[in-house]
């Protein structure tokens, strides 16, 4: 007894297996369907995407409902999954300027070319839990979605939101022009072979392109609390949102066959920020220029793409004093799978380290048995 | 496009030998060539996602899916057992992806892969023990930043490891570490030795086999080549010691010669003590009395 037998840890495992799938099914409500959480959990599908680094709603559905909804073991579940995929093509860089948008604010100006999109947003509703939800019927589904299709001008709303514009001018290049903000750097990096994280480990200095690959897979609660210690007082980022957009980009990758053409593979869905911080100054000739921190993510995640961009800004300070513009801290801290894995890791047995410890603190305690 | 149309067509959707695609495997591979050339040193590799959560032996994993072929026989353990929960569940994918044969005589095994301990019976030229390794980074206990402590293995910069266990030794009357010891490789790079008890050290040293360490988590994988120095940091008039199991056996097979685990009755409360290694133990009994000879012979 008290021995780890072989058999008993076989059975164990495949027992506690079972009982997990028995607890998710042996309730009276009808299994969940892909479709139920594609279409009804879509923030959960979206960071599930975003921190699993792959766009595929439906696996990532899929992955919610194997993970009983939790938001970690599904991003894990699909970055396993990911890892078996062959990578095919780079696809080329998203022109976000042609965005289809839903959602696009600016808190710098009252009014932006192009105008401001509220869209859909919780940020004005009062948090108050909705009883009626607790009744809802498909009955109740048909007259609200035909209720608010009527009083559309023009019908049926668009998943993918409004036609695709020629371009338009983001808040930021407003400012540029005036020359308040830093000049476009053009791309270091050759454009056909960019940084990529999932083909190599992080050497650090990271460049850009890698330090926001890092953070759009980064957990959002992760770069969430790093964030919020730049802005609260452990740093100096006190950002303002140039612009916040929500919507689809067109996907694009070279023609595999037909030399200079492009093909569309499919749209994203994509939440992008640029914010505006304090004013930096590169040296005392120069004149002053606010600085920029930029993020974006798959899906509508806004918190994530706030704090990615203030952490982009953070990490671009030359001289860092807090643990968010630090990048080797932010970096190699806020994947939620490498972090939880190392976390849940805790629990296997560590027996012959615990065996060796003891043996070291008897020692030192000099009453070795 | 339906939902349907997304599924795969096939439920029994067949994954690689392995689970690694073979790209992927080439690419560990390289970065394990390297290591074995340059002897404790930590070479960065990509490091993809297993389906194996982080920190629970990836790194080890991705080793032995980039080297095992169809003929390889496999032994799994994790704290030097064979049935140990995580040993069970690492098995389980690698026979899932490969169907090669397992074993729990670590003589038997082309390939060992290990989590915190050594097999007792040291192993031989032509098998390859491969280690899970959570924390690479020896120099971690001195130095928080990865970019620092790369410049001071590269410069040989090793004087704040050494007065790190002057303090210790100081302070404590001798070094308080317990696992993974430092350990000077090739009278070059200074290694951690996965957390490896002390007691395991020496079967790294000189040995037969080629012992590949690796760190999912961190993205790193390293090498002792057969035949290569280990040799544990220690002073001229400190010398290094092993974990003291003097005058204890273990109450299974009767050795007193092994890495033993303290053990306490389920009901009585009362501790006694056991063989780390259980395939070890279980050779002890199964080959009666004079068998630890036999088996290192």
């Amino acid at each position: 007894m008290g021995y780890v037998a072989v058999q008993g840890g076989i059975a164990a495992i495949e027992n506690s297996q079972a009982l997990n799938r028995y607890l998710r099914m042996r309730g009276s409500s009808v299994p969940l369907s892909i479709a139920q959480i594609m279409e009804q959990m879509g923030p959960l599908v979206d960071r599930v995407m975003s921190e699993g680094g792959l766009y595929s709603p439906f696996h990532a559905a899929l992955a919610v409902k194997q993970a009983s909804g939790d938001s970690i073991e599904a991003s894990f579940l699909l970055r396993a999954y990911r890892s078996t995929l062959r990578r095919m093509v780079d696809s080329l860089p998203v022109r976000s300027d042609r965005m289809r948008i839903l959602r696009r604010i600016s808190s710098a100006f009252k009014t932006i070319p192009g105008g401001q999109v509220l869209g859909s947003a919780s940020d004005y509703e009062q948090r108050i839990l909705d009883f009626s939800l607790a009744h809802e019927t498909e009955k109740t589904q048909r007259e609200v979605v035909q209720e608010f299709e009527r009083s559309l001008a023009y019908g049926v709303l668009s998943d993918a939101g409004p036609l695709e514009p020629e371009s338009f001018l983001k808040v930021v290049d407003l400012l540029r022009e005036q020359g308040l903000v830093p000049p476009a750097l053009a791309p270091t990096a050759d454009p056909a072979a960019p940084t990529d994280i999932t083909q190599h480990s992080t050497e650090l200095p990271l460049d850009r392109s890698g330090r926001l690959q890092m953070l759009a897979r980064a957990e959002t609660g992760g770069v969430l609390a790093l964030a919020y210690s730049s802005m609260r007082g452990y740093g100096s980022v006190h950002p303002t949102i140039a612009e916040l957009r929500v919507g689809h980009v067109r996907v694009q990758i070279p023609h595999p066959f037909r030399p200079g053409e492009n093909v569309t593979i499919g749209w994203i869905l994509l939440t992008e920020v640029e914010v505006v911080a304090s004013v930096q100054r590169s040296d005392a000739e120069e004149k002053p220029v606010f600085s920029l921190g930029y993020g974006a993510c798959f899906g509508h995640n806004e918190v994530k793409a706030i704090s990615m961009a203030v952490l982009d800004r953070a990490m671009k300070s030359s001289s860092p004093h807090a643990p968010a513009e630090d990048q080797e801290f932010v970096l190699l801290h806020t994947d939620g799978i490498e972090s939880s894995g190392f976390c849940s890791h805790f629990k296997l047995p560590h027996y012959v380290t615990f065996q060796a410890d003891l043996d070291r603190l008897r020692d030192l305690r000099g009453n070795a048995e | 496009m339906t939902f349907r149309d997304l599924l795969p067509a096939r439920t029994d959707f067949q994954y690689n030998f392995a689970f690694l695609d073979e790209g992927a495997k080439r690419e560990v591979r390289r970065a394990l060539l390297k290591a074995v050339a340059i002897p404790g040193h930590q070479v960065p590799f990509a490091s993809p996602e297993l389906p194996v959560a982080r920190g629970w032996g990836t790194g080890g994993l991705q080793v032995t899916m980039s080297l095992v072929g169809p003929d390889d026989v496999l032994k799994i353990i994790d704290q030097g057992c064979d049935g140990s929960v995580n040993a069970v569940n690492l098995r389980k994918l690698l026979v899932a992806t490969t169907g090669v044969r397992t074993t729990f005589d670590s003589r038997e095994a082309t390939l060992l892969q290990s989590r915190h301990r050594m097999p007792e019976i040291p192993m031989a030229e032509g098998q390859i023990a491969v280690l899970q390794v959570p924390l690479p980074e020896p120099l971690r206990l001195v130095e928080p930043s990865e970019v620092e402590t790369r410049r001071m293995h590269a410069e040989g910069d090793y004087a704040r490891m050494w007065v790190s266990l002057y303090e210790d030794v100081v302070q404590n009357g001798s070094v308080s570490i317990s696992w993974g010891y430092p350990c000077r490789v090739n009278d070059s790079y200074i290694m951690s030795p996965s957390p490896l008890p002390r007691w395991d050290l020496h079967k790294l040293h000189n040995a037969r086999q080629l012992t590949l360490l690796g760190a999912g988590r961190e993205k790193r994988v390293y090498a002792v080549p057969p035949y290569t120095s280990v040799r544990p940091l220690e002073f001229e008039d400190l010398p290094f010691t092993v974990e003291n199991f003097a005058g204890m056996s273990c109450a299974r097979c009767g050795s007193t010669d092994t890495f033993l685990d303290e053990i306490y009755d389920e009901t009585t409360g009362r501790s006694s003590r056991v063989c780390s290694d259980s395939g070890y133990c279980d050779l002890v009994r199964e080959g009666a009395t004079g068998a630890r000879k036999a088996l290192h012979g």
